[in-house]
């Protein structure tokens, strides 16, 4: 199935795909008001070290540990893409122990949050929509 | 860069209700004009080093950025205008040549936007080229001026060798060292795909892209600059470069911190070294001596590749030209004076040679006169703009145009004409990794493809309304011609009637 790649030669370091990602979960029609005066929290980041940098969101494992991990069932595989039922976390951060890639992470309520593939955003995410230079794509591999 | 006597050019307007300091514009920008300050939870900008190059306001994902000029004004004056006022101030302060990029962005007159093409109506049938056969393949080199047989009566079919190309435009001359790997790259598989050609311009050719030499022109300049068998060989023609239309009379100088890893191997040039290429080619100081440089390197290719010599378009080009085609030369490219650089001298960027459209006109007829117009196509760059440009030199007399400012365009370049400064934000005019990067050939490469394929389905409409078929029927069909606005002395030299007649 279709999942998001990088291509980190092509990664500018530019952080847009973080705030796209924001605005695309904050369920506001206009960035600017969405995201204004806030630290935002994204659900994909972008990992700087000198002149390397690359994006970094669910890689939707084949073995997922924090859908494994979780103690109350809110982490769940469905289709390929891993989901989270806010409903039912607890707040635990076992996920966010067990996640190799860093990409589960606490909202401002406490629950977790983590890439859905924008599944519940109308389908391509938008940190691949938004990036200017290709270095996310949305693809078969 | 700061100065007592300067205000900056341009302002930055930063909408406070839309910007959510996401720090894009800081980091998108290689002037370092934007910066966060975190006392007071604000973007701010140093205008001065603000080049109005865009890329802020094109990545700004809130769309809160707008660069406009300044309205900071110097007292109105017709004769000392403020860029003229501002030169000066930068002269006395840095006692140097003013070095400038991209064309001639003067207001000297454009004789494309004062020359109309011709529709047919009722007596003669235009041509709709969506339901019919239409022709836009072009071959470039010489051709023969008459039917030649052997002794058994079959005629002889060989012909020097010629260039195919799918359109009439190819992308010109831009050296790997002016542009960056990327934007060469993308070039090279544009040019395959349009099956047309890009130009190595005399920076040699990065290893990398020998895979594309079907569709390659490699250059040879004045610097010689990595020019060796194996790269004359693969290419599919040799240009000597005699003139560029941007600064004619001069010759270049990369300087030494362009001059690094692959740009100085391509080159074959020690890392860190000024690349100057001579204004005259030292061997070279008549016909006759560029002729021997033409069949050297015929030779050296085995007579398998047609020869162009692309010279900038002066006062006496129509000689010059007939000089060229008696030279052995295939093809004639020539440049006029609102062709691009990577760096130029300013004045001489700003008042040395002639514009296009009459040096093309002036050639085509002479060659015509002479007899020779059959011995070498012609190419025609300089600010070649639109397919209508492409169709209006056509009719002057072109074989086919050359582009360079549009297909940089057509990658993301916004004409701000500081190439060089090094400092592209754009990724094309530099050679540092990080802003090399930021030019993914598989986002550019595309966009080159859809603007000539672009420009071919426009040139076929253009045809079809005059009632013509194929791009061969066009050439120096200047009665498809007619000029708005031209004196006497101008209609003479383009040799079309004025609209109306």
């Amino acid at each position: 199935m279709k999942r998001v790649y990088v291509n980190e030669q092509w990664c500018l370091g530019c952080h847009l795909c973080e705030y796209n990602c924001a605005f695309a979960n904050s369920g506001k029609r206009d960035m600017a008001s969405a995201l204004m005066n806030i630290k935002i929290r994204p659900n994909i980041r972008v990992e700087e070290d000198g002149k390397v940098c690359f994006a970094v969101s669910c890689r939707h494992c084949d073995e997922p540990f924090c859908v494994t991990n979780c103690i109350t069932g809110a982490l769940t595989k469905k289709d390929g893409v891993i989901t989270i039922d806010k409903t039912k976390c607890v707040g635990c951060y076992t996920c966010v122990l067990s996640c190799p890639y860093g990409c589960v992470t606490p909202t401002e309520q406490g629950v977790m949050q983590k890439c859905e593939l924008c599944t519940a955003n109308g389908g391509t995410p938008k940190c691949v929509l938004g990036c200017p230079n290709k270095a996310i794509v949305f693809e078969e591999r | 860069m700061s100065s007592q006597l300067l205000f900056p050019d341009y302002e930055i307007l930063r909408d406070p209700s839309r910007c959510i300091k996401c720090r894009v514009c800081e980091r998108q920008c290689a002037n370092e004009v934007h910066r966060y300050d975190e006392g007071l939870d604000l973007m701010l900008s140093d205008e001065e080093r603000c080049v109005d190059c865009q890329r802020c306001v094109m990545l700004c994902p809130t769309r809160a950025l707008k660069i406009r000029e300044t309205e900071q004004v110097f007292r109105p004056n017709a004769n000392w205008r403020a860029q003229t006022i501002k030169e000066v101030y930068r002269q006395a302060e840095s006692g140097a040549v003013l070095l400038s990029s991209m064309g001639n962005p003067e207001p000297l007159p454009v004789y494309w936007d004062k020359i109309l093409v011709n529709a047919s109506q009722v007596t003669n049938p235009s041509i709709d080229p969506l339901r019919e056969p239409m022709e836009t393949k072009v071959y470039l080199g010489k051709k023969p001026g008459l039917i030649e047989r052997n002794s058994d009566g079959t005629m002889k079919t060989e012909m020097t060798p010629q260039l195919e190309l799918k359109l009439p435009v190819m992308f010109s001359a831009m050296s790997f060292g002016s542009i960056s790997y990327n934007a060469h790259k993308s070039l090279a598989l544009a040019a395959t795909e349009l099956g047309t050609y890009y130009n190595t311009g005399e920076g040699g050719l990065h290893e990398d892209f020998y895979q594309y030499g079907k569709n390659t022109i490699v250059q040879v300049a004045s610097g010689r600059f990595g020019v060796h068998k194996g790269y004359l060989e693969a290419g599919a023609a040799i240009e000597i470069k005699m003139g560029q239309g941007a600064k004619p009379g001069i010759g270049g100088h990369l300087p030494g911190t362009k001059i690094v890893g692959e740009v100085s191997r391509t080159r074959m040039i020690p890392e860190g070294s000024d690349a100057i290429s001579p204004a005259p080619h030292h061997d070279i100081y008549s016909i006759e001596d560029l002729r021997q440089l033409v069949y050297s390197l015929k030779e050296a290719t085995n007579y398998t590749k047609p020869v162009i010599v692309k010279v900038a378009a002066v006062h006496n080009i129509a000689a010059i030209a007939s000089g060229i085609a008696r030279s052995g030369a295939d093809i004639i490219a020539i440049d006029g004076f609102r062709g691009g650089t990577g760096a130029a001298p300013t004045r001489i960027r700003d008042n040395v040679g002639i514009p296009i459209e009459l040096a093309l006109a002036s050639v085509d007829e002479r060659l015509r006169d002479e007899g020779i117009r059959n011995n070498v196509s012609l190419v025609v760059g300089g600010s070649i703009r639109s397919s209508s440009d492409v169709v209006k030199a056509i009719a002057l007399g072109a074989d086919a145009c050359y582009i360079a400012t549009a297909a940089l365009l057509a990658m993301g370049c916004h004409l701000c004409r500081t190439c060089q400064t090094g400092k592209c934000n754009w990724g094309i005019a530099t050679q540092r990794p990080e802003l090399v990067k930021r030019l993914n050939p598989e986002v550019a490469y595309p966009r080159l493809v859809n603007l000539l394929t672009a420009w071919d389905h426009e040139i076929k409409e253009l045809m079809g309304g005059m009632g013509i078929n194929s791009i061969e029927a066009l050439r120096g069909n200047r009665l498809m011609l007619r000029g708005v606005g031209l004196n006497e002395k101008e209609l003479s030299i383009l040799g079309i009637a004025h609209a109306g007649e």
